[in-house]
């Protein structure tokens, strides 16, 4: 080992890259938090420095609230925020909770066109939202699912990569447990609850981190399928907020606050549940 | 298809625990792809009051008309810069958190985050470093004699949105090269560093060799990513601009679909992008296969 340790030169070079490298992903963060501290008075006189202004409670409190912005119509972003958050739940849920019993059924049972039903949850990977945007809306819209979470979830929970990850995890769990399980007469369901369900803890834990941020980041669908403003949900005015500042309003402040609450909750989860958010990305590679 | 050896003989239970998967991906998305493939062979008629079957019309005209064939060239530009940035720092950072061996590992958790940051929002963050009048960088740049304006400078607004876009996929791809970095034994590092090859030639005739079933992996994940997930960046940094030299093939199929209601038109690009999909995820597919046949 000793012969291929690094000489401490080539370490101290090698740390000094890293750190260079996460300064520039942290970068865009520190200036964000700093343009949040300023008011719209601050950017046109050219205030804006490298160091924290006065007024971040100010812009933080007004974004939340919608108080003291209503001139640039901003949707209310602490409403926004609440929005998010049942959304990535309900996806994360519903994905999860579609997924367990499909890659059961394409695991623990032989039945007619067993491949056939397969290949049908196969061919979402082939659809991404943007191969269908046009006739997908008009599907939500003619079942009414404008402006409700149901058109911001439903469509979006369908996932053949949640049914391959637990189909891979279910064929790691030893055959013996479903002998033992036929030997006691319990019936499928009651073996898919007692034993599947609790062997596949760590995968659903690991998958959970995963969906949420998908969730989370989702722009397009959310963007086609609510057209009121209370609807709206804090990732979708992003694009919205930066035309207005980049026209030359100044409400840098405020867009850059409100980019700051889109990505708290996606990072504070993939920082604190590092272990689980690994696992879950590697998984989802095989 | 692999199955579990003991198995339940049934027909309507299994039937059952798949319908709701089965329900959720007809509805939204085989009908949907059925119309869009559908509209993609009708258009307007002259007065554009009904829809007329045209054939291939619509590919046609996609493809040696109008500016699509520049949106293709300009997406394949923009997914390769993408991809070739991500793949490149990923490796060589990972490669640096590899040789400090355990303390090597504080890194992980510093330079991974980017991952949770939707493209929306990585996009509006590089804006406003990089915004005309009042970003911190241009003012940076500009002491330094660069005049960067990326509203009226087509090269520096695709610069703008190929930096954004690699900056989650920098993350990502560094956590993938570190796992299978790690897993190359270290035995064979030894016996490299006995041979007195020094790093840069360890590098290259062992390291890259050694991991490019994961290079493989992530060069098919970078590309589907830079094509596929980055309408938000666009739809949060240049709108396209300026002119269309930003529009990539998931922003102008929105523009002509949903702004433009060209159903047609828009129809027959998200064929193209079934196919572009369709092709990365049999590549990957395949790779995959022969990673379990190892």
């Amino acid at each position: 080992m000793a012969n291929i340790a690094a000489p401490a030169l080539r370490r101290a070079l090698s740390n000094l890259l890293l750190a260079v490298a996460a300064a520039v992903l942290i970068l865009p963060v520190w200036f964000a938090l700093v343009a949040s501290s300023y008011n719209g008075a601050d950017f046109l006189a050219g205030h804006v420095g490298l160091w924290f202004g006065k007024h971040g409670l100010a812009t933080y409190q007004a974004v939340i609230t919608g108080h003291g912005i209503v001139a640039m119509a901003l949707p209310n972003i602490g409403r926004a925020l609440v929005t998010s958050t049942i959304m990535a739940l309900l996806i994360t849920i519903g994905k999860i909770a579609i997924s367990l019993p499909s890659a059961f059924a394409v695991t623990y049972f032989r039945f007619p066109l067993r491949g056939f039903w397969f290949a049908l949850i196969f061919v979402t990977l082939l659809l991404p939202i943007e191969v269908r945007i046009v006739p997908t809306f008009q599907v939500a819209a003619n079942f009414h699912m404008l402006n409700s979470f149901t058109g911001l979830t439903l469509p979006l929970i369908a996932s053949a990569t949640a049914t391959f990850l637990f189909r891979q995890t279910f064929l790691s769990i030893p055959e013996e447990l479903t002998e033992a399980a036929r030997l006691d007469g319990a019936s499928p369901m009651r073996f898919f609850i007692d034993i599947i369900i609790p062997m596949s803890r760590t995968s659903i834990a690991a998958l959970t981190v995963i969906l949420f941020i998908y969730g989370w980041n989702q722009y397009l669908w959310p963007l086609l399928v609510t057209t009121k403003t209370s609807w709206s949900t804090i990732v979708m005015v992003i694009g919205r907020l930066s035309q207005t500042a980049a026209e030359g309003d100044p409400v840098w402040n405020y867009t850059m606050a409100t980019a700051l609450l889109a990505l708290v909750p996606p990072v504070f989860v993939v920082v604190a549940m590092q272990r689980l958010f690994v696992r879950g990305l590697t998984e989802m590679e095989k | 298809m692999i199955a579990k050896r003991v198995t339940f003989k049934r027909t309507g239970l299994p039937l059952a625990l798949l319908a709701p998967q089965l329900a959720v991906t007809v509805v939204f998305f085989l009908w949907p792809t059925f119309v869009a493939l559908k509209q993609s062979l009708y258009s307007s008629d002259a007065f554009g009051l009904r829809e007329v079957f045209s054939g291939l019309a619509n590919y046609r005209a996609l493809l040696l008309h109008g500016n699509y064939p520049a949106t293709l060239e300009r997406s394949a530009f923009f997914a390769g810069s993408v991809t070739a940035i991500s793949l490149v720092l990923g490796l060589v950072l990972a490669v640096m958190a590899d040789s400090l061996g355990r303390s090597g590992r504080i890194w992980q958790a510093l330079l991974v985050w980017p991952y949770a940051l939707a493209p929306a929002v990585a996009g509006v963050l590089w804006a406003y470093m990089f915004d005309p009048a009042i970003g911190p960088i241009t003012h940076a740049l500009a002491f330094i004699g660069i005049d960067w304006n990326h509203v009226l400078n087509s090269g520096q607004a695709m610069t703008l949105i190929v930096m954004s876009a690699a900056m989650k996929q920098v993350a990502y791809n560094f956590l993938f090269y570190l796992a299978a970095l790690q897993a190359i034994p270290k035995s064979l590092m030894e016996a490299a560093a006995l041979d007195a090859a020094g790093p840069v030639r360890r590098l290259f005739s062992l390291i890259i060799p050694l991991i490019a079933p994961t290079t493989l992996f992530l060069l098919v994940v970078d590309l589907t990513y830079a094509f596929f997930d980055t309408f938000g960046l666009i739809d949060s940094t240049t709108y396209g601009g300026p002119g269309n030299s930003t529009t990539i093939m998931v922003y102008q199929v929105y523009k002509d679909g949903f702004i433009d209601q060209r159903f047609g038109p828009a129809a027959a690009q998200s064929m193209m992008l079934l196919l572009l999909v369709g092709a990365l995820t049999m590549v990957q597919f395949t790779l995959v296969e022969r990673r379990i046949d190892y």
